[in-house]
């Protein structure tokens, strides 16, 4: 393998899971719900994903544990913040503080096991092709996925009635109630979709991007992606753009020591979330721009009336 | 009731009482918690008809539309549509037996384009391109014209209206529920609205018209159905009534006169805007273009004009919740203010009462005696002293504001969200006259008021004028308008009118000037 | 069946006390039925967990000891939160005001005076505020979301403190272990008894108590609230949201920055690259817990002390993962906030629709 292939697979792995994670909460958001408790689901998604593939064998079945792990804490996320209207800031932070612990003490078993790799697939004649072989067709099934999801929700937030309808309750969800619309129903499933995607974006962790169960490996990536989504302007396009260059910064740290650059390595860690924070200055700072693209209704609570 | 009036129909209405029955609603109960919204509700709808429902705000008006339209569940009662019994669980239930609406806050999606908004009414299934093709073609049929791919955030509020409409009828409705339409209407875009309902009606289109305006209901309504606290107390012809027996009707009582009294003698001006200019200080925000304005001890001067013209921008920037740009734009008593913040203005003897109630011009979730603190911490009243809070004189504050302007409430000192509008509306008020401002300016003094409450803060205002402070009154309300306004300016577009006096407008030169046809200073007297 | 949530008129006062005890009982059937999946008998690893630890007199000084911190730094998170600003940071905070209150004892050992440790408790306040200051500084300028910004700020202030620990601030002494050089006598909050517990205890009870005639009585307390509870009616009353975001900021990073630097001088007496457990999240806890007022901070801030020393012990003596502590407090949180949701609302179960049939 040559340098820069190198790095751009080692790109490609570092955004797959800020991708994952950030395009579920995009759909969230575009719903009106405000769901901090990524990281929380995440962690939770790569213990159990670990857990899952440990017991079976099997990669893919840990990847659909991590997914229902995921799903499963977003169920309470829904239920506290759509049923009994509690306050949606407060209950993402609390699933992130009970996921971080939860995930703690499922993983206190694995820790120090070898995990099992999700398998690259291999398309015969194509991914042996020189250069563009492993980068563009030598991916793990997630990598395909969460592209694939990128495409996905692009395409059915803007050009289907099912996603004219998630960006009409995040706008206006008392509108979108006396249209006859079910408002809580229409923002479980969306929540529902970012657990999964989130759950998702822990079990890659623990399945390709290091195979093991390492405490706190989501190391704040679930904030990140948070960030992502604003970045993006909730657009599912500008988001992979937003995940692939939070990629590179992520793995600017192992190339620049690898490099011999001397640059503590505390402060190449650092990067990441100092880029965030820039990042975060840069887009918020042009206030038309979010204002006009922020969901009118993003965290608001929704009580009908019966 | 709708049974005697099955065998009985009052002289004069069984002209037009002759269409098809379409939709019943027989006995409809609905509580909420200890209020009984609808209390056996009956209710006869025909094909051909113009049917108004009249009453007071709260007297269950909107609760009977939203069982009709699906968006609530009655307690007790049942509904017939073209004599079967149907259940409307939702409206999308309603849309599919032929009821459309028209809302009063419109449901529209600020974000989204109109040809998404009208979508997401209709069955699924339609490629939006053809929906924009129809739309256009329905717009355009019944004069509404409307560009179906603009977002609706840019659009003004009476074609924001035009969608609501278009979008029902895209339904092809046999029943067109609208909720006081005509709100935000100039008088001539009113006069097209009917022309469209006459159309309607005339294609056997059934109209239920919720609405307050007694004129507009006789002039164009076959048939009446008013309700007072809950209960159908009548129904008529409205075209064999009077304006006053209706509101009779309505309230229950004799309508309350106002005392003018004659305008006290010449003071000075009081309040003074010396080309007053605002950048839009939003994406959805409206500039303020070089507005004059004197408002002088003892007189009550009125700005008209539709929502969304200005107003909200106006009044912060008169409150000083938005400092202007130059300090001499404002004037109080003589001192150029336009830097000042609020606390200062109100120091300067100003007292300001914005549109919103609940979360603007009080907490709901504090009590009225804490909502006393909110505007008169830094008055002078001694409710603050070295940073400690004077809870004790703030309670008693709000006992004596409570007997001066019959604020009535179910026990001591509540949660402002606990009070009903008319009472919260006398408290916000109250809290500042109390103080006898020299400056008052009130933003929708009335809006959403009970009649009753209403006269009372209508009387307050005239009579504050007349012990010689300015008063300055912004209101959506015609009616309102010329009961207590000395002279009358007009907002449009963030453009303000010179004023005159009141007694030399007609609403229809009002209309006029709503409509943003007599623009720019100077160009006044072309009268229609 | 169908769960319906009906508005009440106002703010249910009984519902205010009785909704985090209704938590908590909650919280202890939920740990009830976790111990019993673990394999453990649920009533005495209960009793191990929540009763053990309040039975021997070290053991209620470590209380103390925990209990201060988190007492301290939700005090100020509770003013973020009644003002409806997003503080998440506080962690971070914490420990750079350790570190900026260690610098005098590490970088100036020789420094040892009665002035010493008053001026390590300012620069860790200090620390703390600085810290606070720059989320609140993006809010308010750039419109950068605090949430997102403290909470990163939070992995830039912990990567720091290993960076110092392992880098310039290392012990020449301390065989190349992460550790800086243990504090002066100068330098170090005197025990308040025989024992562990020391004088950070004092400053948050001080803190509860300023804050509860802050909170109550005065007008900046009122101010928190109101903007809070109704950013447009706050402004109508002539306050700035973002002097307020400033203030809150400052207040808890300051607190926080307290915390920190008590905690080291303390209880520690050193820099090492972990100086906390968790403080300023659980922290978010107790400010919830206890209702978001000083009384029930103070309270709450014993509970999850508890809840530390608790995992501990259950580590100890039932072999139990010293995590199940972090679980306990998650599931607190959650519970506490679906309860809070009675303070406002009745909720009931009704049955669907059933159309009377009454006739006109």
């Amino acid at each position: 393998m040559g340098g820069y292939e190198s790095i751009i697979l080692t790109v490609i792995t570092a955004a797959t899971p800020l991708l994952l994670a950030a395009i579920g909460e995009l759909v969230v958001e575009r719903s009106g719900v405000l769901n901090l408790g990524v990281e929380g689901m995440m962690i939770v998604g790569a213990v159990l994903g670990f857990a899952g593939a440990q017991a079976t064998g099997s990669a893919y079945i840990g990847a659909l544990c991590a997914l229902g792990a995921g799903m499963g804490l977003a169920l309470l996320f829904g239920f506290l913040t759509l049923h009994l209207v509690a306050n949606q800031v407060a209950t993402g932070l609390a699933l992130t503080l009970l996921g971080l612990g939860l995930a703690g003490m499922i993983g206190e078993a694995f820790v120090g096991q070898p995990g099992i790799r999700l398998e690259r697939l291999h398309i015969p004649g194509l991914s042996t092709l020189p250069f563009i072989g492993p980068v563009l067709f030598g991916q793990d099934l997630l990598v395909y996925l969460s592209l694939a999801l990128v495409a996905g929700v692009s395409f059915v937030l803007f050009r289907t009635r099912a996603g004219l309808i998630i960006r009409a309750v995040g706008d206006n969800h008392g509108s979108a109630h006396a249209l006859g619309v079910s408002v809580i129903r229409v923002r479980y499933f969306a929540v529902l979709f970012g657990g999964a995607c989130a759950g998702l974006a822990g079990g890659y962790l623990s399945l390709a991007y290091t195979p093991q169960w390492v405490e706190g490996m989501t190391a704040g990536r679930g904030w990140i992606a948070l960030a992502l989504v604003v970045f993006s302007t909730w657009r599912p396009l500008r988001l992979l753009a937003g995940a692939y260059l939070f990629g590179a910064v992520g793995i600017l740290q192992f190339h620049a020591q690898a490099g011999g650059v001397a640059i503590p390595s505390q402060f190449l860690t650092a990067l990441p979330y100092l880029a965030t924070i820039v990042v975060l200055v840069i887009i918020s700072r042009n206030r038309v721009l979010t204002r006009i693209n922020t969901p009118a209704c993003l965290g608001q609570p929704f009580v009908p009336d019966r | 009731m709708t049974q005697d009036h099955e065998t009985n129909p009052p002289p004069g209405a069984g002209t037009r009482r002759s269409g098809e029955v379409l939709l019943e609603a027989r006995g409809i109960t609905k509580q909420f918690g200890d209020v009984r919204a609808n209390d056996d509700v009956s209710l006869v709808l025909r094909a051909g008809e113009i049917h108004a429902l009249l009453g007071e705000n709260g007297a269950g008006k909107s609760t009977l539309v939203k069982i009709l339209y699906g968006a609530l569940e009655p307690n007790a009662g049942t509904l017939h549509w073209r004599g079967a019994p149907v259940r409307i669980s939702s409206p999308a239930e309603a849309r599919a037996l032929g009821i459309g609406m028209v809302f009063q806050h419109f449901s529209l999606f600020e974000a989204l384009t109109v040809a998404e908004n009208i979508a997401l009414a209709l069955p699924g299934g339609t490629p939006l391109r053809d929906l924009s093709k129809r739309i256009r073609s329905v717009s355009q049929d019944y004069g509404l014209a409307l560009d179906p791919d603009a977002i609706v955030a840019d659009l003004p509020v009476g074609i924001r209206q035009r969608i609501e409409i278009v979008r029902c009828l895209l339904q092809e409705p046999k029943l067109i529920i609208m909720d006081e339409p005509t709100s935000v209407l100039t008088p001539q875009e009113a006069d097209q609205l009917f022309l469209t309902l006459e159309r309607l009606t005339a294609e056997g289109c059934a109209i239920l018209y919720i609405s307050h305006r007694l004129e507009e209901v006789k002039r164009i309504c076959h048939h009446a159905t008013i309700m007072r606290h809950g209960k159908v107390v009548m129904e008529c012809d409205p075209a064999q009534e009077t304006a006053g027996s209706l509101a009779r009707l309505m309230v229950g009582s004799a309508v309350h006169d106002l005392k003018r009294g004659a305008q006290a003698a010449e003071g000075g001006p009081r309040l003074e805007l010396r080309g007053l200019s605002a950048p839009p200080d939003g994406p959805f925000s409206v500039a303020l273009q070089d507005i004059n304005l004197s408002v002088t001890g003892g007189e009550v001067v009125a700005i008209a004009g539709i929502a969304g013209n200005g107003q909200g921008e106006l009044f912060d920037l008169l409150s000083g919740e938005r400092r202007a740009q130059d300090s001499g734009a404002i004037v109080i008593d003589g001192t150029a203010s336009g830097h000042l913040g609020i606390t200062l203005r109100r120091r300067q003897g100003c007292g300001f009462v914005p549109e919103e109630r609940l979360g603007h011009g009080a907490v709901p979730g504090l009590r009225l005696s804490e909502n006393i603190v909110l505007t008169r911490h830094g008055t002078g009243d001694g409710l603050v002293r070295g940073g400690m809070l004077d809870m004790g004189l703030a309670r008693r504050m709000e006992q004596r504001i409570k007997s001066n302007f019959d604020v009535r409430m179910s026990h001591d000192d509540p949660e402002a969200r606990a009070l009903s509008g008319g009472n919260l509306q006398k408290f916000v008020i109250g809290r500042e006259l109390d103080r006898t401002p020299g400056v008052l300016v009130v933003n929708q003094p009335t809006w959403g008021v009970d009649a009753g409450a209403a006269a009372l803060i209508r009387q307050e205002l005239i009579d504050l004028s007349r012990q010689g402070s300015a008063v300055l009154v912004i209101s959506q309300d015609l009616d309102e308008i010329f009961e207590v306004a000395d002279r009358i300016a007009v907002i449009s577009r963030g453009h303000l009118s010179p004023a005159e006096p009141a007694a030399q407008l007609t609403r229809e030169r009002i209309g006029l000037l709503m409509g943003g046809l007599e623009e720019g200073q100077g160009k006044a007297g072309h009268a229609a | 069946m169908r769960l319906e949530l009906e508005k009440r008129a106002e703010h249910s006062r009984t519902m205010a006390v009785l909704s985090p005890l209704l938590a908590l009982v909650l919280t202890l059937i939920s740990g009830a039925i976790m111990f019993a999946l673990l394999g453990q008998d649920p009533v005495r690893a209960l009793y191990t967990f929540f009763i053990e630890p309040l039975t021997a007199s070290w053991s209620l000084q470590e209380l103390v000891v925990k209990a201060a911190p988190l007492i301290l730094i939700a005090v100020g998170l509770a003013v973020c939160y009644l003002s409806n600003t997003w503080n998440i940071g506080a962690e971070g905070q914490f420990t750079f005001g350790a570190i900026a209150g260690s610098l005098l004892p590490i970088v100036f050992p020789g420094f040892e005076s009665p002035l010493t440790l008053p001026l390590m408790l300012l620069m860790g306040i200090a620390g703390g505020m600085l810290w606070g200051a720059i989320p609140a500084f993006l809010k308010i300028r750039f419109g950068a979301n605090e949430i997102l910004t403290s909470l990163m700020l939070v992995y830039v202030a912990q990567l720091f403190l290993d960076w110092l620990v392992r880098g310039p601030w290392r012990d020449p002494e301390g065989f190349n272990f992460p550790e800086s050089r243990l504090f002066s006598d100068a330098a170090i909050l005197q025990p308040l008894a025989d024992g562990r517990m020391h004088v950070g205890a004092l400053f948050a009870l001080l803190a509860v108590i300023a804050m509860s005639v802050i909170l109550m009585k005065t007008l900046k307390g009122f101010e928190v609230r109101v903007l809070g509870q109704a950013p447009r009616a706050g402004q109508f009353a002539g306050f700035s949201r973002n002097k307020m975001v400033l203030f809150a900021f400052l207040l808890s990073g300051g607190l926080a920055g307290l915390a920190g630097i008590s905690e080291v001088s303390g209880s520690i007496n050193q820099l090492t690259p972990v100086i906390s457990p968790g403080y300023g999240f659980t922290a978010i806890i107790v400010a919830f817990l206890g209702r978001l007022n000083p009384i029930g901070i103070f309270i709450a801030g014993f509970l999850l002390a508890l809840s530390y020393l608790g995992g501990e012990a259950a580590q100890v003596s039932l072999g139990l993962s010293d995590k199940t502590t972090r679980v306990f407090q998650g599931m607190l949180l959650f519970y506490v906030l679906a309860c809070d949701t009675l303070i406002l609302y009745r909720i009931r179960l009704t049955r669907a629709y059933a159309p009377s049939g009454k006739e006109a």
